[in-house]
């Protein structure tokens, strides 16, 4: 029963702060953009004459969007119309579960993970979830009887499939040298240090890795620079025939993906919610200092952690969302499948080939592979 | 015929792997989000109020310096003793190309003045801002240099001025009195303009 309970609270702290930073998402985009382009962006929304630089205009956006009259096109299926941006949006949510945030900690005899679902496989889970997230965006071109729709889900569809792959390679590196799918193991295995004094990240010992897994997880986001499915500017895309909320959602899914690669190049890559030199007794820095702290400072500021790496890797690709043009089609594919994919699979290669000289112990499955 | 062959430049392998293109993409951006951070957060603080960070102007707020030759909304010049300068001469209305002026010339008490306009009507919704009025007048009489940009109504009858609000810019619809000391026709005097 309490075991229920504090999942409960685990998953609505997550809700609510991936939720709330997607709203504040759409208010980054229009500041950030704004400042790189010499404007000065939304500010008008006002309570009580506060303005908050323009902190409202999400809650005006959500109180429009809701408010909005909702138009199925006459001949669409109905019931897959709806349910497509319901599964954009539930696909996108359910995958923050498998998210360590933060470190174990004891509370009244109980060791509370920081996760709200501890699964031993939480990378493919994560991958089932984000190639289900699929089904929304082809859906929603099939259901809205327009041929412009269907077209934009295809090629969403296209992309996202190539990218997949592309993705899914790039993190076997990953896995090799980690040992491990378990997201949480994986981050605890980013708290040891190299020479004794680099933190043992993913980026340190996966660059290349890293790279590929950047930009085809920027490719699965949809987002310029890979915003064929949509092209808001002048392309139609899978959700032209969606309006109000049901637009909204395919808006939300958006940014739900895009913190979700954030969060995923976190995990992965940049140590989780590991602060260098950190240990679970307090800070041991390499050139011996030692600062002891208490428990719940330890797992705060491990949370802390996360959640700063997880807002920079957010205002990162914010930033390059607003930097660079659009890829034509074919470049896009090109990019994909001769570029990202031949490297992804020789990185594994090659980490299985240092890996086997090297003969490490920890991965377990090391001997299957040579 | 000559022809002549462009060719493009063939990229280079550094810039083939795009990443350090993205980099440098990235440099000019980031450095323009970063200057226009700094300086925000400057003014709030009312410091280096000088440095302008955004090219925005807040428009109703803040208006947009206007050229000393712009040509905004009209008014009519007045003399010391609150008439108009116009002495009805009706060169402005001969020469409108739109056919936007209508005067109603009357007797000016004083002998040395010809005459003056009991009735001065523009219609903005027909008006084209040519500015002949204005070139045309012995008088000095017409200018349109008020500043005033935001001419909007609901219908075409509120888009016509009439002389109250020729002679005093400020003034905007719906009059309800009449302040000239001079015989003239309007509404409010008898007449029939500014329905």
């Amino acid at each position: 029963m309490i075991d229920l309970a504090v999942k409960l609270v685990l998953a609505l702290f997550v809700f609510f702060g991936v939720l709330n930073l997607a709203a504040l998402h759409t208010w980054l985009e229009r500041k950030q953009s704004a400042l790189m382009q010499d404007r000065i962006g939304a500010n008008r929304a006002s309570i009580l004459g506060w303005r908050l630089m323009g902190l409202f205009h999400p809650l005006a956006d959500s109180i429009k969007m809701f408010t909005k009259e909702d138009i199925v096109p006459a001949g669409a299926d109905r019931i897959l119309h709806t349910l497509a941006p319901v599964f954009s949006v539930f696909f996108a949510l359910v995958t923050f579960a498998a998210i360590p945030f933060g470190d174990r900690f004891l509370l009244g005899g109980r060791v509370i993970e920081l996760q709200v679902a501890k699964i031993n496989v939480a990378l493919l889970y994560i991958f089932a979830m984000l190639s289900l997230g699929v089904y929304g965006v082809i859906l929603a071109g099939f259901a809205s009887r327009n041929n412009y729709a269907l077209l934009g889900g295809l090629r969403a569809t296209a992309q996202m499939i190539s990218y997949e792959i592309a993705l899914g390679i790039a993190i076997v590196g990953v896995i090799m040298i980690y040992g491990t799918m378990d997201l949480q193991e994986l981050v605890r295995a980013q708290g040891r240090t190299l020479a004794g004094w680099i933190p043992l990240w993913g980026i340190v010992v996966q660059p290349v890795a890293f790279v590929v897994f950047l930009t085809a997880a920027l490719a699965e986001t949809k987002r310029i620079p890979f915003d064929l499915p949509e092209g808001e500017s002048e392309i139609i895309g899978y959700f032209v025939e969606y309006s109000g909320m049901k637009f909204g959602m395919f808006f939300l899914a958006d940014f739900l993906e895009t913190i979700l690669v954030a969060c995923l190049a976190t995990t992965l890559f940049f140590g989780g919610w590991q602060v260098p030199y950190l240990t679970s007794s307090g800070f041991q820095f390499p050139w011996g200092a030692t600062l002891p702290l208490s428990q719940p400072v330890y797992v705060l500021l491990g949370v802390a952690s996360f959640s700063i790496k997880v807002v920079i890797f957010c205002l990162l690709f914010m930033q390059l969302r607003w930097t660079l043009p659009r890829f034509r089609y074919d470049q896009l594919m090109r990019l994909g499948w001769l570029g990202l994919f031949p490297i992804a699979v020789v990185n594994v290669l090659v980490t299985a080939s240092v890996l086997a000289l090297l003969k490490v112990r920890e991965v377990g499955w090391l001997a299957w592979v040579g | 015929m000559a022809v002549k062959v462009l060719r493009r430049r063939e990229l280079t392998v550094w810039e083939k792997l795009y990443i350090p293109q993205i980099v440098s993409g990235l440099k000019v951006t980031t450095a323009h989000l970063l200057r226009n951070l700094y300086l925000h957060s400057a003014h709030r603080l009312g410091l280096l109020q000088n440095r302008r960070a955004a090219v925005t102007f807040q428009y109703p707020e803040e208006p947009r310096p206007l050229a000393a030759r712009f040509r905004s909304r009209h008014r009519l010049t007045v003399r010391d003793d609150g008439t108009p300068r116009c002495v009805g001469c009706m060169l402005c209305e001969t020469v409108c190309p739109a056919h936007c002026i209508t005067i109603v010339a009357a007797e000016h008490p004083d002998p040395n003045i010809e005459k003056y306009p009991v009735r001065f009507d523009i219609d903005l919704g027909v008006c084209v801002y040519c500015g002949y009025c204005v070139e045309v007048c012995p008088e000095d009489a017409i200018r349109m240099d008020t500043g005033i940009l935001d001419v909007a109504a609901y219908s075409r009858d509120a888009m016509k001025l009439d002389i109250h609000e020729l002679m005093n810019p400020s003034l905007r619809k719906p009059l309800l009195e009449c302040t000239l000391k001079f015989p003239h026709k309007c509404r409010l005097a008898g007449g029939e303009a500014s329905r």
